[in-house]
């Protein structure tokens, strides 16, 4: 168990791309981390800088107390768990759990206690002497895992392990993975598009996007609080509502009609408002035009436009909806970003 | 796909008769041929059906030879077209499957030009330089030996493609996965590449072995001392007596003889063999 601190760490390929910049993140000892944004964002590449598995061009990394920026992968006491499972595929799954330990010269019979241990934590004990092409997806997932865990690393580095299982598989894998990392207590970093597997599994989210940092927090801190409109849009779902209005005399307006009263300088802001905060209300002062609907069950997705941009309405009443809704808005589940640069409005 | 169309099946059933056929005729008679005396043949007509020598043929060429077509015992014949087809088969396959792995695996300056360059030995085949080629072997002192027989026939890049190819098949994330493992460069070829090229590398084996058996030209070329005779070249001296009518019994139980090596090496490793060329595991 260790800290992995990175200090403004970036990251420019030969040929001059700029793939990451400015990251510096402190991940405590046995906190569980999970690095969240859309493809592209630079998430993996950072996770592989800090696996050693991508050089690191600018700022430093630190496992421990130790920089780790030329390290090589099998020195820097970290394990890693691929998307598509990376299981050596001649090996049995005992002998895929073993590789490491014989590698670094482990003795015998203590590779044999890890590799039991392992097993009987993550109940693959019948599984030992078949190849991973004889396995699930989720059982191999599994032994990703036990490759890891055999490994006792100062660091789990998970790169999206869950997008290749189907969605049942996954909710049920996701939730093994935190129970195995409390248990464990060994610090992880975790890399996901998904926002849904993010906000369950981290202990701080820090969301990318185009190789930057949008937010650190908790997940709460980032739902609640978000820091820009992309991690406003990027986290939640069904995505907040990103609004254009005006504050003026007091009062927010949005489409022409003032819908909140508030007190703040005049000018043209950003408003979010998650979906199921638009409350339907006949006397409301927004219209929202309705587009569609998408049925959920225990909700429904009303999908339509305020003024000239689209929003999306989530209600849990079955009546059938109007062509025209009104719908009212609570001062205090406003989001109010900068119209311009997109940064959250303190005090709002 | 099922199809139940009786004059499609009978036209292909007997288009794959024909090429059996075809195939297997020559074989027949070569077979048949060795079952006769010598005297069977001065008439110009080659016998259909077996004949009552076969033991005897057999037991001529392998032990005794036909001394005056210079042909030595089989026995010996058959141990060097031996050592020649396995060395070039195992040597080939070492310096194609290690110089993959460097194109592959390893960034190093002028990396493309190197497998370009071995790419390029494609066009070269031994018949192509064959001149340049003997005097290098004969300026090097390797005539008569088992060095000039099987070097120049190792080099080449038939088989650094197909490893190069296979190697690219290898997803990346097993390489890192073993980096991460504590495995270097030596240790990754040798505990994942090469238990996951083994069922290519059988199929080179028997591809690479029968090339090397086959081998004619060269081994005429460069060995003038019976020691060092291979089984194929010697056929054709057999073949050409100046004042005598050739032994065609004889030299057909060679050739039926010459023909069992490389039968049995694809009957031996067939499984792999077909594995190889069909299956993409990984």
């Amino acid at each position: 168990m260790a800290a992995i601190t990175l200090d403004n760490v970036g990251k420019t390929y030969a040929g001059g791309t700029r793939a990451l910049s400015g990251m510096s993140i402190d991940i405590a000892p046995g906190e569980f981390v999970v690095l969240v944004g859309p493809s592209g964002c630079g998430k993996s590449t950072l996770l592989r800088m800090i696996a050693g598995l991508e050089t690191v061009t600018e700022g430093t990394i630190r496992i421990g107390e130790r920089v780790v920026n030329t390290v090589e992968p099998a020195d820097r006491n970290i394990a890693m768990v691929f998307q598509n499972y990376a299981l050596y595929p001649h090996m049995t799954v005992r002998q895929n759990l073993a590789y490491g330990l014989k590698n670094r010269g482990t003795p015998r019979d203590e590779i044999d206690r890890r590799v039991a241990e392992a097993a009987q934590i993550l109940e693959i004990g019948p599984y030992l002497d078949r190849k991973p092409r004889q396995l699930s997806g989720g059982q191999r997932q599994r032994v990703a895992m036990g490759r890891a865990i055999v490994r006792e690393p100062a660091a789990f580095l998970f790169d999206e392990p869950l997008s290749n299982l189907d969605a049942k598989l996954r909710v049920t894998m996701r939730s093994e993975i935190r129970q195995l990392q409390r248990r464990l207590g060994t610090t992880s970093v975790y890399v996901t598009h998904d926002q849904v597997e993010a906000m369950t599994l981290a202990d701080r989210l820090v969301v990318l996007n185009a190789g930057r940092i949008e937010q650190i927090g908790t997940p709460l801190q980032v739902y609640r609080h978000p820091a820009t409109t992309f991690v406003a849009g990027f986290i939640g779902a069904p995505a907040m509502n990103l609004l254009p209005a005006q504050i003026a005399d007091g009062q927010l307006h949005l489409a022409g009609a003032a819908v909140a009263p508030m007190t703040r300088a005049g000018g043209p802001v950003t408003l979010g408002i998650r979906p199921e905060d638009l409350r339907r209300d006949p006397a409301g002062p927004i219209r929202m035009r309705l587009r569609h609907v998408e049925e959920l069950g225990h909700a429904r997705l009303l999908h339509g436009q305020i003024g000239d941009s689209a929003a999306v309405c989530t209600v849990t009443d079955t009546a059938p909806p109007d062509p025209e809704i009104r719908l009212s808005i609570d001062p205090g589940q406003c989001h109010l970003f900068d119209a311009q640069t997109g940064a959250r409005l303190t005090g709002a | 796909m099922v199809e139940n169309r009786p004059l499609l099946t009978f036209l292909a059933h007997g288009a794959l008769i024909l090429g059996v056929i075809v195939v297997a005729f020559p074989v027949y008679l070569a077979l048949i041929a060795s079952t006769h005396p010598v005297s069977a043949f001065s008439s110009g007509v080659i016998p259909l059906l077996p004949g009552r020598e076969m033991a005897a043929n057999y037991a001529t060429m392998l032990g005794q030879g036909i001394s005056t077509a210079g042909a030595p015992p089989l026995w010996g014949l058959l141990g060097n077209s031996l050592v020649m087809a396995l060395a070039i088969a195992l040597g080939k396959i070492a310096i194609s499957i290690t110089s993959a792995f460097a194109i592959v695996y390893f960034r190093f300056p002028l990396r493309n030009l190197a497998f370009w360059a071995i790419f390029i030995t494609l066009m070269l085949p031994v018949e192509v330089r064959i001149v340049p080629t003997f005097k290098v072997v004969a300026d090097l002192g390797m005539l008569n030996s088992y060095a000039g027989l099987t070097i120049p026939l190792i080099a080449s890049a038939t088989a650094t493609f197909l490893f190069r190819q296979v190697f690219l098949t290898i997803p990346d994330e097993l390489l890192e996965a073993a980096r991460i493992d504590g495995a270097g460069p030596l240790r990754f070829f040798r505990d994942i590449l090469l238990p996951l090229s083994r069922t290519n590398i059988a199929a080179l084996f028997v591809i690479l072995f029968i090339y090397g058996w086959n081998q004619y030209l060269w081994p005429l070329l460069i060995t003038t001392d019976e020691r060092f005779y291979t089984i194929v070249a010697a056929i054709k001296r057999m073949a050409e007596t100046a004042d005598a009518e050739p032994y065609w019994n004889l030299i057909m139980a060679s050739a039926v003889l010459a023909m069992l090596p490389p039968v049995l090496v694809v009957i031996a490793m067939q499984r792999l063999f077909v594995k190889g060329l069909i299956e993409t595991e990984k």
